[in-house]
């Protein structure tokens, strides 16, 4: 058995550091590129979202490195995510590929079924086994967001250039040559300390922008042209309101209590919308307003063409554009999506935030 | 002077209107439904709504901005599930407040969450919630719905025997519709706000009709035999009207009194990029029918959509005709 994934950012690594301790074998696709956006486009609904686009393609190149069995997460709607193990596994049974797609969820709520499942790609029905590695991978994952994190806010500060990257570049090659998440776990813990040295001017003036949206735009920076990194070299601070561990994490254990931070966000999107309308619909309008409360300079949405829970919001956000005046900024993303258009926007947006910043200081003065 | 109450004549207005007429007319409050489809109303939905919304969210708010200066509440419920442990399209659950945001001055909504994913316990609370804005009469409001559910049931089993909502919408309904043989049907599948809004679907149905061809829909096939067939998915369908599409489609490709199998989608629809997508693979796969995917946008043209109708027929013709001379030559 040979076990591939999705991408979605970086959580290839912890992953893979899952089945490592478990002792599976698994092919991390191919970075996403063109190829993997132009043969997902190539054999994928024309209209479906850009997410199942790359997911395919990532598959087929999985497949054509060797590997058997897919696992993908499933869900129950109303976002069209919940039937896109449905829609992959037509197009891939007609396409003539033998693979064996395992969906992790409980079908209608069948709790042992998921635990076959999951035993059975762990290859062992030993629940202590399993749950360690799940907690590995959650530790590891959780650290590597914190890493994220931090080199989202650091970059625009910089007094020598490029070490943040650096450090980024270097620990990505570690963790991708360790093995298991002992190993992992050292690189990461050495990298955490490291990124807090580094050299930063805190004086510099630079802004601050929040970015809101689904969260596979948010999370894969193939898709959203990395637009992390494209903000920082224009001097700009990033904080992204998804990550993989919070989604996880929620997801996991605190949905179930009801004790999440989601309670937060929602109470913070309550006077706009007050009913969950699928994806991250809600968090989008919620956690806008909460980084306008925290003084953000600008927030930008990305989600892909014809997302349906992001459709709504968007028609939410200039109302609140306008009443907690913060600019905001919707980027539409797929796959004809072009990168000139793209930094074009950006540029323009960031031109608008600094000058009304100015403007405020020049008051300020006066 | 009654309540006005104004029903836009779009998205699920073609699936319950039978049911809201008449609840709130025995409830006693005067209801306006706004006027069909047209030009001036799917112009001014399209530059009253978010670009990126679809042609059905698009009409909806030329409905509403047809209605809003002439009545007092505008009934916009929230819909989230309406059956258990379903769900519909995502956009209709924040439908009040992409009207809210996106038209300005607008009358009082009625905006009452239906919500039954959990169960249908709340169905009296939401109705009583609903009858509140007329009336506080408790006992009004609950007659009300029993004469109304009785009719929607009446309507529902109407559609049973091969009605269509529009063939009863029309006001010179007099409970039948002459039928062309039984033989020759057609399949439309879609979403009711696409199939039944005539200037939107460009009459597909009066078309295909004049071609001599008898159209059914999910709505003519009883819910028992959907149900059972969308069981036999390999995983739960959790959109209403996707497992009634899928449904249906199981059906149809067993049944051979169908001919042909037209699915019209929406450009930018959600549900349809999956559905249609697994409605064809499954057609291509099990059975020879004809398909045909026929998409709308607020810039379809008339005579593209003739010209691929005309052409399905043909297909349907040329089988029926040569059906047994195939070539010995291959």
């Amino acid at each position: 058995m040979k076990i591939t994934f999705p991408h979605i950012g970086n959580s290839y690594i912890p992953i893979k550091a899952m089945f490592d301790d478990l002792g599976v074998e698994t092919v991390v696709p191919p970075k996403c590129s063109k190829k993997t956006l132009e043969i997902g486009t190539k054999y994928a609904p024309e209209m479906i979202c850009l997410p199942l686009k790359i997911n395919l393609g990532n598959y087929i190149e999985s497949i054509e490195k060797g590997a058997d069995t897919i696992i993908i997460t499933g869900g129950c709607g109303p976002c069209r995510f919940g039937y896109y193990c449905e829609v992959q596994k037509e197009i891939l049974r007609d396409l003539g590929y033998d693979v064996d797609i395992v969906v992790l969820e409980a079908p209608e709520g069948n709790q042992i079924e998921l635990f076959r499942r999951i035993s059975r790609i762990a290859n062992t029905k030993n629940i202590i086994k399993i749950s360690m590695a799940i907690k590995n991978a959650i530790d590891i994952l959780k650290k590597l967001n914190e890493f994220e994190d931090k080199v989202l806010k650091f970059r625009p500060y910089e007094i020598n250039g490029n070490e943040v990257d650096n450090l980024y570049n270097e620990l990505i090659t570690d963790l991708e040559n360790s093995n298991g998440s002992k190993e992992m776990k050292v690189h990461l813990n050495r990298a955490l300390k490291l990124i807090d040295k580094v050299p930063l001017d805190k004086n510099k003036d630079a802004l601050k922008i929040g970015i809101v949206g689904e969260i596979y735009t948010v999370i894969e920076d193939f898709s959203n042209f990395d637009i992390g990194k494209k903000l920082n070299r224009m001097g700009v601070e990033v904080h992204k309101s998804l990550s993989p561990s919070e989604w996880i994490t929620d997801m996991l254990f605190f949905r179930s209590f009801g004790m999440s931070k989601e309670v937060k966000i929602w109470n913070a999107a309550k006077p706009y919308i007050d009913t969950c309308i699928g994806g991250h619909g809600r968090e989008t309008i919620g956690n806008t307003v909460l980084y306008s409360e925290k003084g953000y300079d600008g927030v930008i949405q990305l989600m892909p063409f014809t997302c349906m829970p992001e459709i709504v919001s968007m028609s939410i956000l200039p109302s609140i554009q306008a009443e907690k005046n913060i600019p905001i900024l919707s980027l539409i993303i797929d796959e004809m999506t072009g990168e000139g258009g793209y930094l074009t926007r950006l540029e323009a947006f960031i031109d608008l935030l600094r000058s009304r910043k100015d403007k405020k200081q020049l008051e300020g003065v006066n | 002077m009654p309540i006005k109450v104004g029903i836009p004549r779009a998205l699920l207005f073609y699936e319950y209107y039978s049911l809201w007429i008449s609840f709130f007319e025995e409830l006693g409050a005067e209801v306006i439904v706004s006027e069909k489809t047209n030009k001036e109303i799917i112009d001014i939905g399209v530059k009253n709504t978010v670009d990126e919304a679809c042609l059905p969210v698009k009409v909806f708010h030329g409905h509403v901005m047809d209605l809003k200066n002439r009545v007092d509440y505008i009934f916009i419920p929230r819909i989230i599930s309406l059956t258990e442990g379903e769900y519909i399209c995502p956009k209709f659950c924040g439908l009040p407040e992409m009207i809210k945001y996106s038209i300005k001055d607008i009358p009082k909504f009625i905006d009452t969450t239906i919500n039954f994913r959990k169960s249908k316990k709340n169905l009296n609370r939401t109705v009583m919630e609903i009858g509140s804005y007329i009336t506080q009469d408790k006992k009004k409001i609950k007659r009300a719905f029993e004469i109304a559910t009785e009719k929607y049931n009446n309507h529902r089993m109407l559609m049973e025997t091969g009605l269509l909502p529009n063939d009863m919408l029309k006001k010179d309904f007099l409970g039948e519709v002459p039928q062309p043989s039984k033989k020759d049907k057609v399949l439309l599948l879609g979403h009711p706000y696409n199939i039944y809004d005539s200037y939107m679907s460009m009459e597909v149905i009066d078309k295909l009709r004049k071609h001599g061809l008898r159209v059914v829909t999910c709505d003519n096939l009883e819910t028992d035999v959907i149900d059972e067939k969308a069981k036999t998915l390999n995983k739960k369908m959790f959109w209403s009207f996707g497992r009634k599409i899928l449904g249906t489609t199981l059906h149809a490709i067993e049944d051979d009194g169908v001919c042909g199998i037209i699915y019209m989608a929406c450009f930018g629809c959600g549900l349809d990029s999956v559905i249609a997508e697994i409605v064809e693979r499954k057609v291509r796969r099990s059975s020879d029918k004809p398909f045909a995917m026929l998409s709308l946008d607020e810039h379809t043209g008339e005579a593209g959509i003739n010209t691929r109708i005309e052409a399905f027929v043909d297909m349907i013709r040329w089988r029926e005709d040569h059906e047994d001379n195939l070539s010995t030559y291959r």
